[in-house]
């Protein structure tokens, strides 16, 4: 009644409500007129069963596609901030700028190789062991999907994706040589890793044709869903080769080297924790439930992982600690990885807390045993876990989950499917042999080309200021 | 004149600072210090290492004041920094010969 009142009192209003009306009785209308043609074109004709089939698969790619990206996303998420705030907590202060570094570097050089050369070597098609040129220079690698990788997505989501791994995965090694490696040297290590280690590794598993591949009918197929044999098992394993190759840091073990800030430590690991749903999840291809399943199963046992450290670490020490906690979260994260996409969420919460207490032994024990200088543990963690995530994943994983095997076929052990145990064995074994012979390789190549260690006085001074010359931290600037 | 240097445990700052200023004191200058006394360190752990730390944070204040001052400061400083345990620091005093004020060079207890 306000309305209309003051409708009556300005004639502008009411010359707009007849308008409104007028329009409104003129739409009833065609509405009326068109309700036969509606009918007629509601008829099962081709046609329109065509562009029903058209709208849905361009829903579905749409979806999909949504996801895919935003897990590129958060993929590149764990390398920086997440793995470079991780590692750069546990050193020393003066060498804060010399690890998030080699972090971050790899997120620029390992871009620009992967777009010329390291994508097609890693999944283009080629030989068992690794892919060829074709796909150089991203040539055929465009919007339309490769149907062989992900049939719902454009390619170069593909490729975007699987990027994010290949930088991640040779910044894992970093933590094994902290504190003491030639940023130079380093870069140059780093692409020939990338083309020697990774891409053939990648090719082998994920690959068309590859040896591994369980999906696109490898000779031995090799259960990884999200990278345990590619990421974790080469990453750790060349680490190691690594540690012991350089040789420990100057003082160790007698001067003290505690973190220097297990609060940014924290801040890396719950990053890491995060971006993970999109390593693993994403690792589905698609946003269905098989993502669901493996964003749960990555969950469940990072939360494990993280309660089995901390009770082996409050039992041997008295004290769960906080560097423990997080430490035990990412040890899970990395065995859950292979299997993420193969098991249920009650298998992944065993899988977690078996890694969690046996990466906490791995690291605490292990290490002391043999001596060696892996400075971050990036084998206790990323090639004890990635190991163990591997074999478990021929335990525990089950075709009601992921019918990978095809329909109605066993697929881990628990179902009767021992055969799978020894393929796993297979992949973990390849990726050790290919990691050790390959990072050795490369470290006897670039130590006499360019020499890998900064000398004993840049060691003491640290490596923000003798190989990037600034620091992290001017406590006594205004 | 006399100086009061005291060590005292981080934690205690606040309350030996209020103190002081009950205590009629007005100047005082604080360092953050690493030392140990008899109560020595403590051990770490970072993924199964052992630390030990032998060198704990502390806090050093120094005030100089008048003589008929320095008994009561130095009661305001043992009473609010106490906790009975070993650590809680030391306190050292010494006679002071000059005090000089810059602003305009006055001298003596008017200076402090």
């Amino acid at each position: 009644m306000a309305m209309l009142k003051r409708l009556q009192a300005n004639p502008n209003h009411a010359a707009k409500l007849g308008f409104l009306l007028k329009t409104g009785l003129l739409l009833a209308l065609c509405l009326v007129a068109s309700a036969p043609l509606l009918a007629q074109s509601s008829a099962v004709t081709p046609e329109r069963i065509a562009a029903i089939e058209k709208a849905t698969a361009a829903a579905q790619s749409n979806a999909d596609n949504a996801w895919m990206l935003t897990s590129a996303a958060l993929v590149l998420l764990m390398s920086g901030p997440g793995l470079a705030l991780f590692y750069g907590g546990l050193v020393r202060k003066k060498n804060i700028l010399g690890t998030m570094m080699q972090t971050f570097a790899m997120m620029a050089v390992i871009t620009v190789l992967w777009a010329i050369v390291g994508y097609s070597l890693a999944f283009g098609d080629g030989m068992a062991f690794i892919g060829g040129l074709h796909n150089a220079f991203l040539q055929g690698v465009g919007l339309a999907p490769d149907p062989a990788y992900a049939a719902t997505i454009p390619a170069q989501t593909y490729m975007v994706y699987q990027l994010m791994f290949a930088i991640i995965t040779p910044a894992l090694i970093t933590g094994a040589f902290a504190e003491r490696v030639k940023f130079s040297a380093l870069l140059v290590f780093m692409i020939l890793w990338a083309l020697l280690v990774y891409s053939p590794m990648a090719h082998m598993v994920w690959g068309k044709g590859g040896l591994l591949n369980a999906a696109l009918g490898g000779r031995f197929p090799c259960l990884d869903f999200a990278g345990g044999t590619v990421v974790h098992v080469t990453s750790g394993v060349s680490a190691l080769v690594t540690a012991i190759y350089l040789g420990k840091r100057v003082g160790y073990p007698k001067l003290p080297m505690p973190p220097h800030s297990v609060v940014l430590s924290f801040i890396g690991a719950c990053l890491l924790w995060f971006g993970w749903f999109g390593f693993n999840a994403g690792s589905a291809l698609a946003s269905g439930s098989l993502a669901t399943s493996a964003f749960v199963a990555t969950h469940f046992a990072a939360a494990a992982a993280a309660i089995g450290w901390g009770a082996a670490e409050w039992v041997r020490n008295g004290k769960p600690s906080a560097l423990g906690a997080i430490s035990g979260a990412v040890a899970g994260l990395v065995a859950i990885t292979p299997a993420s996409g193969f098991v249920t969420p009650i298998n992944a919460l065993w899988i977690g807390l078996i890694a969690g207490v046996f990466c906490f032994f791995m690291v605490v024990k292990v290490k002391a045993i043999f001596g060696y200088d892996d400075s971050l543990d990036a084998f206790g963690v990323h090639g004890a876990g990635g190991t163990l995530g591997a074999i478990l994943t021929g335990i525990f994983a089950n075709s009601a989950i992921n019918p990978i095997l095809g329909a109605g076929k066993a697929t881990g052990l628990l179902e009767g499917n021992g055969r799978q145990v020894l393929n796993q064995f297979i992949g973990v074994g390849i990726a050790w042999i290919v990691s050790i012979v390959g990072t050795l390789a490369i470290l006897f190549i670039v130590d006499n080309l360019i020499g890998l260690r900064v000398s004993e006085d840049d060691e003491r001074e640290g490596l923000d200021l003798t190989q990037h010359g600034e620091e992290g931290y001017d406590w006594d600037a205004a | 004149m006399q100086k009061i240097e005291a060590v005292i445990q981080p934690s205690k700052l606040d309350a030996v600072k209020d103190a002081l200023v009950e205590a009629g004191i007005s100047g005082i200058t604080i360092f953050e210090a690493r030392g140990h006394g008899r109560q020595k360190g403590h051990t770490e752990f970072y993924r199964g290492r052992e630390y030990a730390v032998d060198l704990l944070p502390k806090v050093k204040l120094e005030l100089v004041v008048t003589d008929d001052l320095a008994e009561k400061a130095i009661q305001a400083i043992i009473t609010a920094a106490r906790t009975g345990r070993i650590g809680d620091g030391k306190i050292f005093v010494s006679k002071i010969d000059e005090a000089i004020r810059i602003r305009n060079d006055e001298r003596g207890e008017i200076a402090l």
